[in-house]
């Protein structure tokens, strides 16, 4: 078995912990090329409708979805992200995390920022994709990989 | 390859985007796009993205690109039919697609296009 493969597991954030508890199932997709987030926005859609999330909420999940893998294969040197269904109580939502192996966020603060980027996009990934979803989190070690980690709530 | 239809009516180029775009195909489309404004004489481009389920920054900037080189080479663009939930989440994303004019539906995006240009 190698251990050069970063899998979720090493990434600990508070979200991620909660995740633990709380999946009902889980799809693992790699994320290399361009068909790759074709087909995950397919299937964050999929978990989407499953929980009867709202045309709305649907569409701000995948289109997040969209963004974080991306920035998995242009930053992260591709990856993989992780579809989860969770059920906390009667409360249902769909869990998002996308892992990669690549150098790391210097500082998130400013990866944070609207309209900050190092790969001469739009900046818009990382900031929307925290305003599209209901919770976020961040993992990232320099020169190991980064986890985020993204919730949406059934309303 | 793999490419999206553009077809030509008068001297307005019209697409309609059916499939989920990925980002290869969304930049093959801009470059098309723009060759052909140029080859056709275009004067108008009209973009249907009402089968559309996302518009993410990728393709939120593919549509402004477009525009803006279109407005150089004297054509406008319209984008017309975004659905309701794409226009909510791109605005949350912070994308506001400045610059590029839009229309409910192909009919209005057409007499914005006409009014325009003739």
């Amino acid at each position: 078995m190698s251990a050069a493969q970063n899998t979720a597991d090493m990434f600990e954030t508070d979200l991620l912990e909660r995740h633990r508890g709380l999946r009902t199932g889980r799809t693992s997709l790699p994320l290399r090329s361009d068909e790759d987030v074709v087909n995950l926005r397919k299937q964050v859609r999929e978990r989407a409708v499953a929980i009867a999330l709202s045309l709305v909420d649907q569409t701000k999940l995948v289109t997040a979805a969209s963004e974080l893998a991306r920035n998995t294969i242009k930053y992260g040197g591709g990856g993989e992200a992780h579809l989860d269904t969770l059920a906390e109580g009667i409360r249902q939502g769909v869990g998002l995390i996308f892992v990669d192996n690549g150098p790391g966020i210097p500082d998130i603060e400013l990866a944070l920022r609207d309209g900050y980027t190092t790969g001469g996009g739009l900046g818009l990934g990382l900031s929307g994709s925290k305003r599209l979803c209901d919770e976020f989190a961040i993992d990232t070690r320099p020169g190991e990989g980064t986890a985020v980690s993204v919730v949406k709530w059934k309303r | 390859m793999e490419r999206i239809p553009i077809l030509r009516m008068g001297d307005l180029l019209l697409v309609t985007i059916q499939v989920d775009m990925h980002d290869r195909l969304a930049m093959t489309l801009q470059d098309d796009l723009t060759e052909r404004i140029v080859s056709d004489g275009a004067k108008g481009v009209l973009i249907d993205i009402s089968a559309l389920d996302l518009v993410d920054s990728f393709i939120g900037r593919m549509i402004s690109n477009t525009a803006a080189m279109a407005r150089v080479l004297d054509a406008q663009t319209v984008v017309v039919g975004m659905q309701p939930a794409v226009a909510i989440t791109l605005v949350e994303l912070g994308l506001t697609l400045h610059g590029v004019k839009t229309a409910l539906n192909v009919e209005k995006g057409m007499a914005l296009l006409g009014k325009n240009i003739f």
